[in-house]
């Protein structure tokens, strides 16, 4: 699979980024794998991606994937606003960025959210453990009330659902998923590659050094057996044959403007329809409330307009424009006169 | 004493009550009257009901700094009358509004009080309620007028300037004012003014009079910046403010599409980071801001310290530290601003003294930045950048845009290894690629940790300190390509005063007065950090250094200490920092007790 060259002439090797520093069996390192199969299999050109991270486990890991696109690991809780910057320079850059639970939910939690109301056009990924891993093993804002610390202590602060707060700021591509779980994630990348506006997606990955223990909701058997499918996601790429035959009734296609399509079957018993933000609410709720890790796509704003499409930005990246730009020199004259 | 063309009136309002546009009638009448005059406008935190002071100085020899005492205080808020009768000096004039009804006990009995209905005056004008509580202002107008004699023409046409075609709204403003100058021909015969003004026509052709934030925007327009993002804040908005109105008219492509983007962020923090975003992608990128924010921008600065992204901070200086005095003015960011940041940093940091330099920096400051790839803080300050100052009309700018070391991907493919940080010229300024080069080996990754040559995070002690030290030497680079010092020299003078900033404007005054007391002096006016060596030759050729200074701290004074220490017994720090624009006699004071001293 890794010989054959996708529809940019590229393999998937073109793909990898330098060896992975984190603990041997992070959640997040099978996240980059997941990134590194949906943009090889989307074939996009890595010079068109910029990787934006802030700071912490997670933010290390875009030097992990697509070694041939510039990466910026930034300021911690930053990520967004440095993104939209990106966007501005140059929106035709396709942006990826990966932050953690203390990253966007603590110190980034108002960039996070403004970014969300502007709609940048990025793959936002929350790796999320619940847990800060390069101090140590503190509670992150995310950690669910009583929830144990490898060192004892209980969480007694409610956590901070991020997909329902992204529902609440107006995020256009609001999903869930789980590290361990390449046949729900990688279609969510695919889809979300092609998304034009905010792509949030919440990972729950485990910690395995300081939240993987008896007692902490975030562990890898308490992930597992809590985890519920919303339902079930296939992305088929352009020109690609759909292999799996499905039942009738219970799947529902969505043809994109490439020629992709994605394919959601149904599982659960209550209905839902991804392009209706209140059952995004009410789905998250009920999860919530039975303790449940729902994932899948929860919300789909399909014809969402990114920052760059509001602002009336020229086809041209801003970064390009040079002397030109430069008013008149009647111009000049024309606004010099107002302070005669 | 009767003189031209030489005398200091001051406006004593309420912020809210529309005297502004009054004001602003006022000055640019007798600016274009051919006068040297400045307008500074003293204004409180507040919207609507606070005391607000507009002070215009006219003077022949085009000093238009601020003066502690007035000619004349017109009063119109009776909150504050009593007070306002303190602005003026002993023999001079107050217009007190009798609308105020300040008793006449407490009338200053060695001023002039002239007692004038201003509320009766332009009861005719308009039966509008809301329109009269606008026009009484416009009747004080009207009342000068006569009094100073202006011509009607001339206001008639500054009027028409002013509000262009609203044709209604010129036509009952002039009635206001003509109720006024009625009211002073009529009651007002007897009063006799020591001075008076006088047209000097043509005198200001060429000329404008403008406030530095907006002079900045124009800057800005004309310079090529693309990406602003931003966080209103006392008294820096109006950069903004200014950058999207022009760019709006003039900054559009043939398609409709705008050539820039500006967005309100949720707070300096953020916007510092999209000005870092932008930058790194290759953009023309800045914020503008205040104290606070500057303070709330110090791990970024770092960042593109380290990092070397371009970014440009345009820092409206006001009175710190904390929320301070947000509507006064200071040089109180100097240190925060050339150190900002934890760890070793300096940064380039840009001084415009006027409004042609706002102008000027506006392209000056991305050429820097791109050029150095790292952060430019420009300080201008509420003086310069709120305050109306009379210019010289701006050259349109030729110079190209200098975009710094950025490789293309046909670069690239003949360059062979590309490492982001290598010092392949010698200057401490390394190649960049930006995101978006179509070459393999286009791509690197930036990062606040520790890095090698190649971008690559390292940890390594050598590697750090070559790193480090390499940047010094682009420091070292950016004192050869900063604006350099304005000096005026004469060989024989042995005392040298050095200022910066919105410092200029009354030192230039303070060395007249100190002229014309015999003592001769040098000027020095920085335009920019790093210290250069024009500076260093102008302390090490000089026995006495003045350096005037608007903070507590004689922040200068450190850094050259710190930097220049074999001068530094030899400088002495004139100090003023009570959130009014420096005053010429104030300087004048200083230094000349300080010479009598020493001589």
């Amino acid at each position: 699979m890794s010989g054959e060259t996708n529809r940019v002439g590229l393999n998937k090797t073109d793909y990898v980024g330098a060896k992975s520093t984190l603990c041997v069996g992070c959640g997040h390192d099978s996240i980059t794998s997941h990134i590194i199969t949906a943009f090889y299999q989307s074939s996009v050109d890595p010079y068109k991606v910029s990787k934006l991270s802030g700071i912490g486990c997670s933010s290390k890991t875009p030097a992990y994937f697509l070694g041939r696109s510039h990466g910026f690991n930034s300021i911690h809780g930053r990520m967004a606003p440095v993104a939209t910057g990106v966007h501005l320079a140059n929106s035709s850059q396709q942006l990826i960025g990966v932050s953690g639970d203390g990253d966007t939910a603590s110190i980034g939690l108002g960039s996070f959210a403004h970014m969300l109301r502007r709609n940048i056009p990025m793959i936002y990924i929350v790796e999320n453990n619940g847990v800060y891993g390069l101090t140590k093993g503190q509670f992150s804002a995310t950690a669910e009330s009583g929830s144990k610390a490898k060192s004892g202590l209980i969480n007694s602060f409610q956590g901070i659902d991020l997909c329902t707060l992204a529902l609440e700021m107006g995020c256009t591509f609001v999903a869930r998923s789980f590290s361990g779980d390449a046949k729900q994630m990688v279609p969510l990348l695919n889809l979300a590659i092609r998304h034009r506006g905010t792509a949030f997606i919440d990972v729950i990955s485990p910690c395995v050094t300081f939240a993987n223990h008896e007692g902490s909701t975030r562990s890898f058997d308490a992930v597992k057996s809590h985890n519920v499918h919303l339902q079930e996601l296939g992305f088929v790429q352009p020109q690609q044959e759909i292999k799996v035959q499905y039942e009738e009734g219970t799947t529902q296609q969505v043809e994109l403007h490439d020629g992709s399509r994605l394919i959601l079957r149904k599982l659960l018993s209550a209905e839902h329809d991804i392009a209706n933000r209140d059952l995004a609410f009410a789905r998250l709720n009920e999860a919530r409330n039975k303790g449940e890790f729902l994932t899948g796509l929860f919300y789909w704003d399909k014809d969402s307009r990114p920052l760059g499409e509001q602002l009336a930005l020229p086809a041209r990246p801003l970064s390009a424009v040079g002397e030109e730009s430069r008013p008149s020199r009647e111009a000049l004259g024309k606004i010099l006169s107002r302070f005669e | 004493m009767s003189s031209v063309n030489n005398f200091v009136i001051t406006v004593a309002t309420a912020n809210g009550s529309g005297s502004q546009s009054s004001n602003n009638v006022l000055v640019r009448t007798l600016f274009r009257m051919g006068l040297p005059v400045g307008g500074k406008n003293l204004f409180p935190s507040n919207i609507q009901g606070l005391p607000t002071w507009f002070t215009i100085r006219v003077n022949e020899k085009g000093f238009t700094a601020r003066k502690r005492l007035a000619d004349m205080v017109v009063a119109m808020n009776p909150a504050t009358a009593s007070e306002d009768m303190k602005l003026v000096h002993p023999g001079g004039y107050v217009l007190l509004s009798a609308d105020a009804k300040l008793p006449e006990s407490q009338w200053r009995p060695d001023v002039h009080v002239i007692s004038i209905p201003f509320k009766k005056i332009v009861d005719n004008v308009t039966d509008s309620v809301k329109l009269k509580k606008l026009l009484v202002n416009m009747a004080y107008v009207g009342v000068l007028a006569e009094l100073l004699g202006i011509p009607e023409s001339a206001l008639d046409a500054t009027i028409e300037h002013q509000f262009g075609d609203k044709s209604s709204v010129i036509e009952t403003n002039k009635k206001a004012i003509a109720a006024g100058r009625a009211y002073a021909a009529e009651h007002l015969k007897d009063v006799d003014l020591p001075w008076e003004v006088a047209e000097r026509a043509g005198q200001n052709d060429g000329k404008i009079l403008i406030d530095g934030n907006t002079a900045s925007a124009m800057g800005m327009v004309f310079g090529g910046c693309t990406v602003v993002a931003w966080y209103p804040i006392t008294p820096s908005s109006s950069v903004v403010e200014s950058f999207i109105d022009m760019a709006s008219e003039y900054r559009i492509d043939a398609d409709g599409k705008k050539n820039f983007a500006v967005v309100q962020a949720e707070d300096e923090l953020a916007s510092i980071a999209m000005v870092l975003g932008a930058g790194w992608a290759g953009a023309r990128a800045m914020t503008a801001t205040s104290g606070p924010g500057l303070s709330l921008m110090a791990e970024a600065a770092g960042l593109s310290y380290y990092a070397e992204i371009p970014a440009v901070i345009w820092d409206v200086q006001r009175v710190g530290p904390s929320t301070g005095l947000p509507t006064r003015t200071m040089q109180g960011d100097l240190h925060a601003a050339y150190y900002l940041s934890h760890g070793d940093t300096k940064h380039v940091v840009l001084l415009p003294g006027t409004p042609e330099e706002c102008f000027e920096y506006g392209q000056v400051a991305f050429d820097l930045a791109e050029r150095l790839q790292t952060l430019v803080i420009v300080l201008s300050d509420l003086d310069i950048g709120m305050n109306l100052h009379g210019a010289t009309k701006f050259a349109y700018p030729e110079k190209p845009f200098a975009r710094g070391k950025v490789l293309s991907a046909e670069q690239l493919a003949a360059a062979g290894r590309f490492q982001r940080y290598k010092d392949v010229d010698g200057d401490g300024v390394p190649y960049r690629t930006l995101p978006g080069t179509a070459h393999p080996t286009a791509a690197y990754f930036t990062r606040g940790t520790g890095h090698d040559e190649a971008g690559l995070y390292s940890e390594n002690p050598e590697t750090y300190k070559a790193n480090v030290d390499r940047l010094s030497r682009k420091l070292d680079t950016a004192r050869l390509l900063v604006p350099r010092p304005v000096a005026d020299v004469q060989p024989d003078n042995k005392v040298g005063i050095v200022t910066f900033g919105s410092s200029h404007e009354a030192t230039s005054e303070a060395r007249f007065l100190l002229q014309r007391n015999s003592i001769c002096t040098n000027y020095m006016r920085l335009r920019a950090l790093p210290l250069t060596l024009e500076f260093e030759e102008f302390l090490a050729s000089h026995d006495r250094i003045y350096i005037v200074e608007q903070n507590r701290d004689a922040q200068l004074m450190s850094i050259v200490r710190s930097e220049m220490p074999q001068y530094s017994s030899k400088c002495v720090s004139v100090l003023h920092y009570d959130g009014m624009p420096l005053d010429p006699d104030f300087v004048y004071e200083q230094i000349h007790a300080a010479e009598m001293v020493s001589t």
